[in-house]
């Protein structure tokens, strides 16, 4: 243990000392690391948060009815009255037009605008649960409350979360395959930089097995090398993505408002972090593990 | 301590080095392996940590047959000898002390006791103020005795030279000889493949001739 220990101290130590030795070759391929894992996090990052929002919206779907803007309270509960009577109704909720006014001043970035009219812009709505969720089903009642007095439009809530929900799944997909994609460009930045330095350090390689190394000795601090090349890649990823996040955060909260959303872009947090860095470190492992496995097979 | 057993070396196509060598070497022995250049004096000190093997014969160190030994067991075998090579082999982006921690980080040793042992070593062959320097600021002879001390700072039972007082003139190659001569007097089995026998005085002479040992 102990040994292991001091063996791995000092081929690190070694690996830092090679790092340092280069530093336009160390910085080339820590940016070039770090751009390669920034864009596949930064998606990650953005599905999480976006397939929060669509789990927080009804998945089953729902209608909701608007009512004319001149149609009075009595004409609201009578056409709630007649929902209630449908058999494709299971269950209704009216939204006083006050109540709509009051939610929308406190959600933001509407206030201002809201503040300025000289009356309640928005109409009292009905939220219908229908009893079959079905396509058709759905449609059927849709077309039938179009045709009511006083009703000037009627809305499938669900169809967003489901559109949204969808695009997050093919996003996913997408964005697995972009990581795979850039996984493997970074296995091929580290293979490159890890045989170079074998290539450079053919004589120690040499010298050291005639010394008595072992093989896991001469490729040990190759593999530091890779790992902390792979580590900083991860770091620089980091910081990119959290600078990106820091710039977006604000627009991307004013957007999200405009559609009624309470959204705001958050810091990687410490389980994302560890996984960013975990991820790239030991890509760069396997890089350098592939490379110098490699070149110490064609020495023999 | 090591036994030749009708050793033979054979190159291909049909280039024998070395022909039947039977010889012994008693721990503690200090041998000197003269010859003509293309004797086969590097060719036999080689085989002995395995670096080549042989073709025929057997050659025994410490009992065990190195020719039979896995490649995986050759770092233990080496770690008990000292090797100092004709072209050195130093590292030359290494300092000084650097290079003759190279072989105690090997075998384990924990960085202060590799470095007390690293300094102890270059102070034994008169580099103890040189320690920081780079090989290429070292002039021949000092380099040759970094190779010595990055050989013995692990302080094998045998140490092995080829030609270590090549390209030296002839007050560094005594000075130089003489490293070999006082490692002797301590016990350590020296190995030496020399074209001045002359600069190891009291040793067993081992003479080749076209890869036979001469009589």
């Amino acid at each position: 243990m102990n040994y292991w220990l001091t063996a791995h101290g000092n081929a690190c130590r070694l690996a830092l000392r090679r790092l340092a030795a280069a530093p336009l070759n160390t910085l080339l391929s820590v940016l070039g690391i770090g751009i390669a894992l920034a864009l596949p996090a930064a998606v990650y990052l953005m599905l999480a948060h976006a397939g929060t929002l669509a789990q927080g919206r009804p998945a089953t779907p729902q209608l909701t009815v608007f009512l004319a803007i001149d149609a009075d309270r009595k004409a609201a509960q009578a056409v709630a009255a007649k929902l209630k009577a449908e058999p494709a109704v299971a269950g209704t909720e009216l939204l006083a037009r006050e109540e709509t006014l009051a939610r929308m001043k406190a959600s933001g970035g509407l206030a201002d605008a809201i503040g300025v009219l000289p009356k309640n812009p928005f109409p009292d709505a009905i939220v219908v649960t229908p009893a079959d969720d079905a396509p058709a089903a759905l449609e059927q009642l849709a077309a039938t409350v179009r045709q009511w007095r006083d009703v000037e439009h009627v809305q499938v809530d669900a169809d967003w979360a489901r559109r949204l929900a969808a695009l997050v799944r093919l996003a996913k997909t997408g964005m697995l395959l972009l990581a795979v994609l850039l996984g493997i460009g970074l296995l091929a930045i580290v293979f490159n930089t890890i045989r170079l330095q074998a290539l450079t350090r053919r004589d120690e390689v040499e010298v050291s097995r005639l010394l008595g190394a072992t093989d896991g000795f001469i490729r040990r601090p190759f593999l530091w090398h890779g790992t902390l090349l792979g580590l900083a890649g991860g770091l620089i990823a980091w910081l990119i993505v959290a600078a990106a996040i820091l710039w977006l955060r604000l627009p991307v909260a004013e957007l999200a408002s405009l559609y009624g959303v309470d959204f705001m872009p958050a810091l990687p947090g410490p389980r994302e972090t560890a996984a960013m860095l975990g991820a790239a470190a030991l890509l760069g492992w396997l890089g350098a593990a592939l490379s110098i496995g490699q070149h110490l097979r064609h020495m023999e | 301590m090591i036994q030749f057993d009708r050793i033979t070396k054979r190159y291909p196509p049909d280039i024998t080095a070395l022909a039947d060598i039977s010889a012994e070497i008693a721990a503690g022995e200090l041998v000197t392996i003269t010859g003509h250049s293309g004797a086969g004096k590097s060719t036999l000190l080689r085989l002995i940590p395995a670096i080549e093997r042989p073709t025929g014969g057997a050659l025994l160190v410490n009992g065990q047959n190195v020719g039979g030994l896995r490649r995986s067991a050759l770092p233990w075998l080496r770690r008990h000898i000292g090797l100092v090579f004709q072209d050195q082999k130093l590292l030359f982006d290494r300092s000084a002390l650097d290079n003759v921690l190279l072989p105690l980080e090997i075998a384990g040793f924990p960085l202060k006791e590799a470095k007390r042992r690293a300094a102890a070593a270059l102070d034994k062959v008169g580099l103890g103020q040189r320690a920081r320097a780079l090989p290429i600021a070292l002039s021949g002879g000092e380099q040759q005795r970094l190779a010595i001390a990055r050989a013995v700072a692990h302080r094998p039972a045998l140490l092995l030279a080829d030609e270590p007082t090549a390209y030296l003139d002839a007050e560094t190659a005594r000075a130089v000889a003489d490293i070999f001569i006082e490692f002797h007097r301590v016990g350590v089995t020296v190995l030496a493949a020399t074209y001045d026998a002359s600069l190891f005085p009291g040793a067993r002479q081992l003479r080749l001739d076209h890869g036979r040992l001469a009589p």
